[in-house]
């Protein structure tokens, strides 16, 4: 700690930070443009110049960049003082110049940093009195919208899209006042992190095309904290609606988690919850019109119920109350987990290993530090986002560490720090099917079929520790690329080994996990970070339950007749003949889902879910992590949670257990009673009577317009604001004003804020954990005694069959994910369905790019677009998997290739 | 495509450079040299040898004010108009080339011949005004001297 | 008078050739370095000698190189860079030494080279100095001919390397961090200090930046020694300066002169005096991004502190005459154009606030200036200083804009009370 003087009253502030954070932290106004939390400073915009005194005697002082001063004991200050405000207004002055000053037109008025900051700063009267010079914008496709002329040249944007999330596309151009920040010409921007700049831009030059089509102002929308449900890592999300739909993602700072950032899939995959293919009513199939009402619809499923065989399919992509209702209504027995059953085996062992193995899962705040990675089977990338992200900041770590506090350079000294650290990176190995967008930070890369990745890291994990299964029959290569990636992990401090269920393989799995407790057994603080497929993918997996294969059985064979399907498309589960025998042989189908799909045509009654946005619920991430959602908006009556159709079916069947309960919390009281390890999920969220000073938390900013007459072309009277009974937030601007607890923060907002930078206001230390600690609750820790650390399963090699292509799984951010694919936006960035064929076979096989080539797996006929890769291994072949035009089968699997094709006979060299 | 020439030269200046990206400003004067200004497709390929995206490249392209990212004539006129310059009168050569070319800054005369642009001091001020084409310097200018001058460029 | 930097420059002829060079005494400083004295002892002889930098911030270059980590546990790869990207308009300066006497720039960095233990050396020539390229070209092939330069220099087991790198315009490449990215092959943005180049320097290693003249003064004072190089000149601060004249004097050129001899000596005995017809108004002493001197300071010696206690500064040490027949708002305004074009767009104030400069004195300049204009101006002298911007450049901008207001401030007015020039030659601005 350090004290400091600020217009001479003593503040005890941590010593090595920079004096604008600290300023912040203190709770000071002091406006700043250039500086950002996550990427430090650079001294470009001098718009938090404070003065600065040489001691306490010196009365003139000298102007100083607050984010370029390192804090140190006894600095004398003023911010208050005359002459740094006026230079300070004069900053907003220089900014201004050419400014459109098109506030009222901008996407950005009201949460807009400028704005706050020329109000902050008191410049009132534009001096400048010649004309403004104009700039052409540009397209950069579906996600943001570019207005150049607003620019005031922070340099925010190429720093946070190329030096932080390595984007190649967006760049600044020409010297002096031509600056131009944009592409090098107009196309779509390539990075899957690019919806940021929204956030990163301190005005409207890149701005949300998404919500541009139904634009609404921050203090217009009604907002709750929610958690993304686009993939396993359980990002925090502000969702934002009006008039019932849906407006807008932001990021909901986590410090542990997602801290500033989303990605794209994140930010721009909620418009599905807009869609036409809504079920907005739910139906009866055996009536006209099939559209019923609530009560109707309940009565007809409970009475299906009653009468029935039940068996319950769960979700990955539904709550963990959703799942427990199930559960509890069907009875353990009866529910089957609604995924593959390789997905549900590799879920399982990936619980399994977090819980018994001795590696910890860091979060991803924790992952940025790590100082050596290595990554098995995954294409982060495109699988979890925000950890590839994450992996970024990672390969920073050792030249930090090493050259940077050497030569004595903060590390918020972003320009210096990347002047001296130049290209130089930590060590990161990436073993996969085939190339990822991180190989280009990788010390070494290893493309080879799942199994061959397996044997590498079991090699390594071998070469760690010796208890860990040898390998035998490898190639030199690979001996010596395992001996070096295990002694680099063996040198580090925060060695991390990142994996997960998307190579479908179980020894990549176990591969890892040796190599984590091995890293262990050696005393090293080893990270073990496993990816999962869906949003709650780990919670389902807590919650227990059989396959869905032996749902299939129970149905075929004459044990259950009637399924409830929870949010699920059987469709994307299995293949599309088992499911329709399975429909065939059901007497009574109970969907509940909030989008129509192949599976909610076979439903004979189908009740309208709300989705993620009309809900209450707790989702469990990659790392173990609870986080509680809430609803955004009120619905109709005809649409409700899943959890809340299937209680008050419950209800009406007077189940003995279910009967008993009252409220959301009972739900999740008996949840946590039943299945023990979830009990830290009461724990996320205080209850629904919490109050603060006697008042409910109020979803809408004390700016929210025309609450009393949006409706009045409908009905002038004023209908009493519905009601939340889960939770203590009110869904209108009344209620407590000032922060509510950190796990129900439904907006960042402080006065003279508006902009997302309030985060700050929010923050105990600015950059660091939300006042009253980060949410989410942490329900997996390592075994402190793990026993078997070392699984033995050592795989043979990948053999190549004839005539046969081993097909190993692809994913796409923007397409491979239910949901988000039916958002227009991401629509739009979805690839071509396509195989991947290495390079060598497509020789062999005589195929050129784009040439089709047919194939079958397990009888499904496939016929795509041949797409050449160099790095895919020879004898398999990927498919992009979850895509709207490429039918669903368990992968990894053999495709015996279509008779048509001969592989390419040896040429016969004749004497 | 990058002629096999300015490869080999490009090559040269990385062997110079830790990195292939720091020879990129090399690699575009290389270039430029050659084809007389760096077109979208140039600055392409040139990013593609020395691993940049385009973007990155024109970055810096686009920060130099002799690297000319727009098709130039053939001989370039670099006419100083620095404060020694100044002084001395350079606006009545400016003038002069204005009227005599039929252009002015930034453009090029129809027959491509020439193009005139302002250039900050050449470095010769003791001998003012001064101007430079393509790499000739001319130095205490005159009206009268420039036809002779320009003469001497086809 | 001795003219150590200039002795073997003779305008109509080649420079010397390496043969002729060693003829008359030449690289005899890099034998004794490498025979004699360890890299300590040339960093604490230059310290002596009281050299300071000749690029215009006037630093003590022993003092600058001795920041450079030295011994076994600095980094392996250390640089050395001359700068020789003069583009401060009214300086030419570097030209003649570099046009002039190649070897002597080479052999100047090979001492500085040695003396902070540098394998890896760059000249970083401005594009428009062709001839200067030429016969550095020339010159850096004949010393590693001659084995001054490679590997093993003259069997001492010290290696050096020498590229020359020209530039392609932007002046900012003249302020040293600024060319440290352009020699990355970056944008010449400059760089935050600290970490000062001689800690974190090109690619994030160890590194000098000197200017030409600097290293020229080198060989000297390792061969005739620190009081020698002091005695030679007639002020505190030591050395031969090259100064130079342009505007409307008689002879307008570069001389080499003690450091010291006055502004009067320079412009009357060497630049002959004002040209026929044109009055002294006032001069900026060394370039752009200097304060204007006027009459009543034509008998201060030119060197640093007595230019500075003055008011302005040393700078490059090449004066630009304002004469009586052209209009200070018309010079002023010419400079701030040139400021506001080579703003390399980093910092909000140099940015923004040069081309808004520019602007009102253009203004001011075609009669449409308005009284409040003055205080816009003011306002811009006070705020663009030295730690309010990012880098210099802004800083030197006012300098000759604040003095300009001071001592030509009726003719400002004029413009504005009487809404035309009075010099009437209207500056068309550049596109």
């Amino acid at each position: 700690m350090a004290t400091i003087y600020i217009d001479n009253v003593p503040y005890e502030v941590t010593a090595g930070k920079n004096l604008l954070e600290a300023c912040l932290t203190l709770g000071f106004d002091l406006p700043y443009f250039c500086w950002h939390p996550a990427m430090g400073s650079i001294g470009a915009c001098r718009q938090c110049a404070v003065k600065v005194y040489r001691d306490e005697n010196d009365k003139t002082g000298k102007l100083f960049m607050s984010c370029m001063e390192q804090v140190r004991d006894n600095l004398h200050i003023s911010i208050a003082d005359m002459e740094a405000k006026e230079f300070r207004a004069h900053v907003i002055g220089w900014l201004m110049t050419n400014h459109p000053h098109d506030c009222a037109v901008c996407d950005e008025g009201g949460s807009c940093h400028l704005q706050d900051m020329t109000v902050m700063t008191g410049h009132n009267y534009r001096q400048y009195r010649f004309d403004k010079k104009t700039y052409v914008n540009q397209y950069l496709g579906p996600f943001l919208n570019h207005e150049m002329n607003r620019c005031i040249q922070c340099y925010r944007c190429v720093r946070y899209y190329k030096d932080y999330a390595g984007g190649k596309d967006l760049d600044v151009f020409a010297a002096h006042n031509h600056l131009y920040f944009g592409r090098h010409e107009d196309g779509v921007l390539e990075s899957e992190f690019s919806g940021n700049l929204a956030e990163v831009c301190p005005t409207g030059v890149f701005t949300d095309k998404t919500l541009k089509q139904h634009y609404t102002r921050k203090w217009d929308l009604t907002t709750a904290p929610s958690v993304c449900h686009h993939c396993s890592l359980g990002c925090n999300i502000v969702a934002g609606e009006r008039y019932g739909s849906l407006r807008n993602i932001t990021n909901r700072y986590n410090g542990e988690v997602n801290g500033y950032f989303l990605c794209d899939r994140g930010r721009f995959g909620y418009e599905y919850v807009n869609s036409l293919s809504r079920i907005r009513k739910s139906l009866i199939r055996t009536q006209l019109p099939e559209a019923t009402d609530k009560y109707k619809a309940l009565q007809a499923a409970a009475s299906a119920i009653k009468a029935g065989r039940v068996i319950g399919i769960g979700s990955p992509r539904a709550s963990v109350e959703s799942n427990f209702v199930l559960r509890t209504l069907v009875g353990e027995n009866n529910f089957h987990h609604g995924v593959s059953d390789v997905e549900h085996d590799l879920a399982e062992l990936a619980l399994r290993i977090l819980r018994t193995g001795a590696a910890r899962t860091p979060s991803l705040k924790e992952v940025e530090k790590a100082d050596a990675v290595f990554i098995l089977g995954e294409d982060l990338t495109n699988t979890a986002p925000m950890l590839a992200l994450a992996v970024r900041q990672s390969v920073r770590q050792q030249p930090l560490l090493e050259q940077v506090s050497k030569a004595n350079i903060p590390v918020w000294q972003d320009a210096a720090v990347r002047a001296l650290v130049q290209t130089e990176k930590g060590p990161l190995f990436i073993a996969a099917s085939t190339n990822t967008k991180l190989d280009e930070l990788a010390t070494a890369t290893f493309f080879d079929s799942p199994d061959a990745i397996a044997r590498l890291g079991f090699a390594v994990a071998h070469f760690i520790h010796e208890e860990s299964p040898n390998v035998n029959g490898l190639t030199e290569q690979e001996e010596a690329l395992a001996q070096q990636i295990a002694m680099t992990l063996l040198a580090a401090e925060n060695p991390l080994i990142i994996s997960g269920t998307f190579s479908g393989s179980d020894r990549v799995l176990r591969a890892s996990a040796n190599i984590a407790n091995a890293l262990c057994a050696k005393e090293k603080a080893a990270g073990l970070v496993l990816t999962l497929p869906e949003c709650n993918s780990m919670g389902l997996a807590m919650l227990g339950g059989h396959k869905l294969e032996s749902a299939f059985e129970a149905v075929l064979n004459g044990y259950a007749d009637t399924i409830v399907i929870l949010e699920n498309d059987l469709y994307r589960r299995a293949g599309t003949e088992r499911v329709k025998q399975l429909f065939a042989a059901a007497k009574q189908v109970v969907v509940l889902d909030h989008l129509h799909h192949a599976t909610t045509e076979q439903a004979h009654i189908l009740l309208a879910a709300g989705a993620f946005a009309e809900a209450d619920g707790t989702l469990v991430n990659n790392e173990g992590r609870a986080q509680r959602f809430y609803q955004v908006y009120p619905t109709t009556e005809d649409i409700q949670e899943s959890w809340r159709w299937l209680f008050e079916i419950g209800t009406i069947v007077a189940h003995d257990q279910i009967i008993q309960w009252e409220s959301f919390e009972d739900l999740q009281k008996a949840m946590a009673k039943e299945i023990p390890p979830l009990q830290g999920v009461l724990a996320t969220a205080p209850p629904a009577d919490f109050r603060m000073a006697g008042q409910k938390i109020p979803r809408a900013p004390h700016r929210f317009s025309g609450r009393t007459a949006m409706l009045a072309n409908i009905n002038v009277s004023e209908p009493k604001p519905p009601e939340d009974p889960d939770n203590p937030m009110t869904y209108t601007m009344e209620g407590y004003r000032g922060q509510p607890p950190s796990s129900m923060i439904p907006f960042f907002w402080a006065p003279g804020w508006n902009s997302a930078q309030a985060t700050n206001k929010y923050q105990q230390e600015v950059g660091g954990p939300l006042r009253g600690g980060d949410p989410g609750v942490r329900l997996i820790e390592p075994d402190p005694i793990p026993e078997e650390i070392f699984s033995m399963a050592v795989p043979q090699n990948f053999q190549p069959l004839p005539d046969h292509l081993f097909i190993l799984p692809l994913y796409h951010i923007f397409g491979s994910e239910e949901l988000s694919a039916k958002s227009p936006a991401v629509a739009e960035r979805i690839p071509k369905p396509y195989v991947a064929i290495n390079s060598d076979d497509a020789l062999r096989l005589k195929l050129e790019e784009g040439q089709s080539l047919s194939f079958s797996i397990e009888g499904i006929a496939y016929e795509l677009p041949v797409k050449l890769n160099s790095t895919i291994p020879s004898g398999t072949a990927g498919l992009p998997i979850g895509l709207p035009a490429i039918a669903y089968t368990e992968l990894p699997a053999w495709a015996i290739l279509n008779k048509q094709i001969q592989w390419k006979q040896q040429h016969q060299t004749t004497f | 495509m990058l002629t096999t020439e300015e490869k080999h030269q490009i090559e040269h200046e990385i062997s110079l450079v830790p990195t292939r990206k720091a020879a990129c400003i090399e690699a575009l004067k290389i270039v430029q040299q050659n084809r007389g200004w760096i077109s979208d497709s140039s600055l392409a390929e040139v990013a593609e040898f020395v691993d940049m995206s385009p973007a990155e490249l024109d970055s810096v392209a686009t920060f130099y004010n002799l690297i000319f990212r727009r098709p130039v004539g053939r001989h370039v006129i670099l006419l100083c108009d620095s404060i020694s310059c100044y002084v001395m009168g350079y606006e009545t050569i400016r003038d002069h080339l204005y009227s005599t070319l039929g252009i002015k800054y930034g453009e090029t005369t129809e027959d491509g011949r020439f193009t005139l642009l302002p250039n900050a001091c050449l470095g010769t001020c003791d001998c003012a005004p001064a101007l430079m084409i393509d790499n000739d310097l001319y130095r205490n200018l005159t009206v009268e001297q420039l036809e002779e001058i320009l003469n001497k460029y086809t | 008078m001795e003219k150590p930097l200039t002795q073997h420059i003779v305008p109509s002829r080649k420079p010397l050739s390496l043969k002729e060079y060693e003829a008359v005494g030449g690289y005899a400083s890099v034998r004794k370095i490498l025979q004699e004295l360890t890299p300590t002892e040339v960093q604490n002889l230059v310290k002596d000698s009281n050299l300071r930098g000749r690029g215009g911030a006037g630093f003590n270059t022993g003092l600058k190189w001795s920041f450079v980590p030295m011994g076994p546990d600095a980094p392996a790869t250390k640089y050395l860079v001359a700068n020789a990207d003069e583009m401060e308009p009214g300086t030419f300066k570097d030209r003649v030494l570099l046009e002039g006497n190649p070897h002597q720039l080479i052999e100047g960095m090979i001492v500085a080279a040695y003396a902070i233990q540098a394998n890896i050396s760059y000249v970083f020539l401005r594009w428009a100095y062709k001839l200067a390229a030429k016969e550095i070209t020339r010159a850096i092939a004949e010393a590693y001919e001659a084995g001054y330069l490679g590997k093993n220099i003259q069997g001492s087991g010290y290696n050096l390397e020498m590229h020359l790198h020209t530039g392609v315009g932007r002046y900012m490449c003249g302020e040293e961090t600024a060319l440290l990215n352009a020699l990355e092959g970056k944008r010449a943005n400059p760089r935050a200090k600290p970490p000062f180049p001689q800690v974190s320097g090109l690619y994030g290693k160890p590194t000098i930046v000197n200017n030409v003249e600097t290293l020229c003064c080198l060989p000297h004072i390792i061969n005739n020694g620190a009081e020698w190089f002091k005695g030679l000149s007639r002020s505190a601060d030591a050395g031969t300066k090259l100064f130079g004249v342009s505007g409307r004097v008689k002879t307008p050129g570069c001389w080499e002169l003690p450091m010291g001899t006055t502004i009067r000596e320079i412009l009357e005995d060497y630049a002959g005096g004002m040209q026929e017809g044109y009055l002294f108004r006032g001069l900026l002493p060394g370039g752009a991004s200097t304060d204007f001197l006027v009459e009543e300071h034509l008998d201060l010696p030119m060197d640093y502190g007595s230019i500075q206690a003055a008011g302005s500064r040393m700078g490059t040490g090449t004066m630009i005459i304002l004469d009586d027949q052209t209009c200070p708002v018309g010079f002023v305004h010419n400079l701030q154009h040139f400021f506001a074009q080579e703003s390399c767009g980093f910092c909000t104030p140099c940015r923004d606030g040069l081309p808004w400069v520019e602007r009102l004195l253009l203004a001011i300049d075609k009669g449409e200036g308005r009284p409040e204009d003055m205080l816009a101006l003011e306002f811009h002298t006070k705020y663009l200083g030295p730690g309010n911007t990012f880098c210099a450049l802004a800083p030197g901008a006012m300098e000759p804009l604040q003095s300009a207001l001071k001592y030509f401030r009726e003719d400002f007015e004029q413009h504005i009370v009487e809404h035309h020039c009075p010099w009437s030659t209207v500056w068309q601005p550049s596109i």
